[in-house]
């Protein structure tokens, strides 16, 4: 039991995956909160790739997780720069209002 | 021994922020536990064996990621208990949708072998003898030179990207504006003018300015080259 494998790895971001879904709809209103489940859920595929490079003993996957952290850091600058000049213009940041789109 | 001990500490204070993170009701209180979830995030990757990459977590997640959201969380004025409307109704939507795509991951967890040759197909097998970092880096500049490339061009271009979309341009200075300058509208009007009027009587006489569509940030600063000969009063809406 204390002895620490692939599957308690794979369980843990399976947890963390899921909470980030789940985080996505229970703030349906709050971009924010969304943003940041957003980067919970890619939080949990970096524990995989890093928990299979770990049990395979292969460079490739931290590697990758590596890219997965940029790819999260340039989102996370983009979406909240997207989320201040929305705030600035509308004076709100609620999913349900911007429909400025829809036909 | 010690280390399984750790990894379920490290692993349940992840979840239990995870879970902080998402209901959490005020969104500064979910920036902070967002934080303390990389931190043991980090902590499970020292587990695993990636130094490296653990390091990277804490100094780009809870370094520039968190402190960005957390700047923003403070910097926008939000009502957030307006925000939180309708978080009982979504609940239970979200719950089933979770609880089955845990289902889903469980079956597959359930189903899932790796393979016998694993050992064989490793693309870059982990050298013994180097620390992890040195690991990293002799695969990652070499064979992977074009995706790291890649990665800093996405950087790159989220950087511009961020600063286009937030900068302000105020119109702080006066500047020349040749193009106004050059297109302006000039026309020579005949005008009978009585015998003896000196230019202090007329006044000077300018055309009209041009019916131009105003900009609604700036409302007074294309107007003032239009009545210089009006005495000082077009001054007034520069201060």
């Amino acid at each position: 039991m204390l002895e620490i494998g692939l599957g308690h790895y794979l369980t843990v971001g399976a947890i963390l995956f899921v909470l980030g879904v789940f985080g996505i709809f229970l703030n349906r209103k709050n971009i924010i909160v969304i943003l940041m489940s957003i980067e919970l859920i890619l939080l949990s595929v970096n524990l995989n790739l890093v928990a299979f490079s770990s049990n395979l003993g292969d460079l490739t996957g931290q590697i990758f997780a590596m890219f997965i952290l940029t790819v999260a850091a340039a989102e996370a600058a983009i979406g909240l720069a997207i989320v201040v000049i929305y705030f600035r213009n509308r004076g709100s940041i609620e999913v349900e209002d911007v429909s400025t789109l829809k036909g | 021994m010690i280390a399984g001990l750790a990894f379920y500490a490290f692993a349940a204070v992840l979840i239990a922020s995870a879970v902080m993170v998402v209901t959490s009701r005020n969104p500064v209180h979910s920036v902070l536990f967002l934080i303390l979830g990389f931190f043991n995030a980090a902590a499970l990757f020292l587990l695993a064996g990636a130094e490296f990459l653990a390091m990277i977590l804490v100094i780009v997640y809870v370094g520039a990621v968190a402190v960005l959201f957390l700047f923003v969380v403070m910097m926008l004025d939000i009502d957030f208990a307006q925000l939180r409307q309708g978080f009982q109704r979504y609940a239970p939507v979200g719950a089933v949708i979770g609880g089955i795509l845990l289902l889903e991951l469980l079956f597959v967890f359930g189903a899932w072998q790796s393979s016998g040759q694993a050992g064989v197909l490793r693309l870059n097998p982990v050298a013994g003898d180097v620390q992890n970092t040195v690991a990293i880096g002799r695969v990652l500049y070499t064979e992977y030179v074009f995706l790291f490339q890649a990665a800093g061009f996405i950087l790159l271009v989220a950087m511009i990207g961020a600063i286009v979309l937030t900068h302000r341009d105020r119109a702080r200075s006066k500047r020349q504006d040749i193009t106004a300058q050059v297109t302006r509208r000039t026309q020579l009007d005949m005008a009978s003018v009585p015998v003896g009027a000196s230019i202090g009587q007329l006044g000077i006489l300018r055309p009209l300015p041009p019916e131009e569509p105003k900009p609604k940030a700036v409302a007074h600063g294309h107007q003032g080259h239009d009545d210089h000969g009006h005495g000082g009063h077009g001054h007034g809406g520069h201060h």
